[in-house]
């Protein structure tokens, strides 16, 4: 069984009280880094364990801290971004459920890190009953002297409290989620300056992941160099998977980061193979921004290597063969999937949430879902395939923040690997309508000559 | 085009105010602006939907002008401009949940209760309607049901007649 840092206890009954939890060893965190560490020891622990942004940039989370600018007499917050909405991701709301005091713990330890006397969790409107979980379970930590007025006697005072959203994926962004938060629409805003300089209310503010901010939790309780011992390279730690579409166990894994794409997908104590007997087709591996591959694509690099589970192995061969590891939103799409309808499909979702900020974006993914729905319906071209492509090009990097390359990574990517399938809805329109294109020659060994590119 | 249905004016209760209250202390002197979201939220969850003069209350009550909620409040999927059925059933008709079968999930509910998508039934009881992504993808396919935003998952055609059959009683 794989080391598991943030849900060895998740199954203990009532984990999700903080009786229980302290009793499981809840709050060590906060008491060693308000006891016996500065600061500065908190952020140096989290630089050394390497914990990459788990949210889907990656970046790493103990850089990001040390930026935080620390002028005298400004506040300084900390925000959890909990607005999860990247299609194929729910790992946040599973922990936010199930145990909502190991990101209370980690939301304290972080805050005292960075100096941040008021912190918010910003959770998206939807999960209206995980706003309820936490604040309750903010009220039981503040009753046993975790939050509050100089906690543990340490000096360090700490406000914590939760903010709905209200529906919209572009609050995922960090400088849109600070818009929202101070009571606007989400518009994400011109960088620089950077939030760790001019963030919440203009004062220097930090924004990580809910899971990101977890696993602060056992890297202060463990140290950041034993943290740093599990996975591969510059992949360290574990990593929570969402993993859903057509398997037989859908569910969030945490999984110790390198363990391969193929053990993920068949093994019985990840997704346990394909539902129903049937073969894979393509993989969605870190939420639907991230290129889509073919199944002998995502399981071997060109290179003849299985693939991995881990930041490095997933990008292998750039956007060209490889992909991204995301957000850990993780979609297995089986030989009866049709990739032109769920690509049609990501486009609504992108047109639906563009913040109509950027032209690029706004119109252009209204161009693409219109395209790809005419494709999907019957009535598409030979040239409506290249139109995509042409379009996803104008978008890419000619926008304010990245949804628009998430919007269009998804397109380009389809394309890419299943032009013949694009072409066979416009030979095939009837055909298309009733049924599929199928596997093909989508899980084929991947040719020799790949290895000489 | 939005379509805003005018309605007489109303008046936030004692206890609404309360609440609203309670959220602006969350801020710091002066950022009682963010309080929108949650203030919002709160209106929608006592009348159903927010109307043109619920929301000139709010910016009354916030010290803000009506534009700078009209444009919070029409950025926002989740908050309704218009009256709905009592129950509003919220579809997720994104990636997964549509590998899974959610689109047939909305052909039924659109059998079933006989009223198109966004459209409210005769006895003012349900209306419907598709939308993003509810990250509940594990447990797919999935609906919502506000204002507490309850899930129902892993969602059959005879899981929601006995679903729509409860609530009717309710």
């Amino acid at each position: 069984m794989a080391r598991k840092l943030l849900f060895e206890h998740i199954n203990v009954p009532g984990i999700n009280t903080f009786d229980v939890y302290r009793k499981q060893g809840g709050y060590r965190a906060v008491e060693k880094a308000l006891k016996s560490l500065s600061p500065d020891d908190v952020v140096e622990e989290v630089k050394k364990s390497g914990l990459r942004g788990r949210g889907g940039a990656g970046f790493p989370t103990g850089m990001k801290w040390s930026f935080l600018a620390k002028p005298e007499g400004v506040p300084r917050y900390l925000v959890c971004n909990a607005d999860e909405s990247e299609p194929g991701t729910f790992k946040d709301r599973y922990l936010m459920t199930n145990i909502p005091h190991l990101l209370i713990e980690g939301m304290i330890v972080s805050s005292y890190a960075l100096g941040a006397n008021t912190s918010y969790i910003y959770v998206r409107g939807e999960m209206m009953p995980q706003i309820r979980i936490l604040e309750k379970a903010i009220a039981e930590a503040k009753a046993a002297g975790f939050l509050g007025k100089n906690i543990l006697g340490s000096g360090f005072d700490l406000e914590l409290y939760v903010q709905p959203g209200g529906g919209a994926y572009i609050c995922g962004e960090e400088t849109a989620l600070l818009e929202s938060l101070e009571g606007k629409r989400g518009n994400p805003r011109i960088k620089p300056p950077f939030p760790a300089v001019s963030g919440l209310y203009g004062c220097p503010t930090v924004v990580n992941n809910v899971e990101s901010i977890a696993a602060v939790v056992p890297i202060v309780n463990e140290g950041g160099d034993e943290y740093a011992k599990i996975g591969i390279g510059r992949s360290t730690g574990t990593k929570l998977i969402s993993a859903s579409g057509n398997i037989n166990k859908p569910g969030v894994y945490e999984i110790e980061l390198g363990v391969s794409v193929e053990e993920f997908i068949y093994s019985e104590e990840y997704c346990g193979g394909i539902a129903n007997g049937k073969r894979l087709k393509a993989v969605v591996a870190g939420g639907s921004s991230v290129p889509i591959l073919p199944a002998n694509l995502i399981l071997k690099t060109t290179n003849g290597e299985n693939r991995l589970m881990t930041y490095e192995s997933l990008s292998d061969g750039g956007f060209a063969t490889g992909t991204m590891l995301g957000s850990g939103g993780f979609v297995v799409l089986d030989e009866d999937a049709c990739i032109v309808r769920n690509t049609w499909n990501f486009s609504r979702f992108y047109h639906h949430e563009s913040c109509g900020q950027c032209s690029p974006c706004r119109e252009g993914t209204g161009w693409m879902e219109k395209v790809l729905h005419r494709l999907e319906y019957g009535h598409g071209t030979m040239s409506d395939i290249d139109l995509l492509v042409n379009v996803a090009k104008q978008i890419e990097g000619n926008t304010i923040c990245p949804l628009g390359d998430a919007a269009a990574w998804p397109v380009a990517s389809a394309i890419r690997h299943f032009r013949d399938e694009f072409e066979w809805h416009v030979t095939h329109p009837q055909e298309a309508l009733k049924g599929n294109y199928g596997l093909a020659h989508y899980a084929d060994p991947l040719p020799q000559i790949a290895q000489t590119v | 085009m939005l379509k805003v249905t005018e309605t007489q004016e109303i008046n936030f209760s004692k206890e609404l105010i309360a609440q609203f209250d309670e959220m602006v202390q969350r801020y710091p002197q002066g950022k009682q602006k963010s309080a929108l979201l949650p203030i919002l939220h709160a209106v929608q969850a006592e009348y159903g939907w927010l109307s043109p003069s619920a929301m000139d209350n709010v910016a009354e009550y916030l010290n803000i002008q009506p534009i700078e909620v009209y444009e919070v409040a029409t950025f926002y999927t989740m908050f309704f401009l218009q009256p709905q059925g009592k129950y509003v059933l919220e579809v997720c008709r994104t990636g997964p949940c549509q590998l899974v079968g959610a689109d047939k999930i909305m052909d039924h509910l659109e059998k079933k209760l006989g009223v198109k998508e966004g459209e409210v039934t005769k006895d003012g009881l349900f209306s419907w309607r598709g939308v993003e992504c509810l990250a509940a993808c594990g447990m797919a396919p999935v609906l919502q049901i506000g204002p507490d935003y309850t899930y129902y998952e892993n969602l059959t055609a005879d899981k929601l007649d006995t679903l729509i059959e409860e609530l009717k009683k309710k």
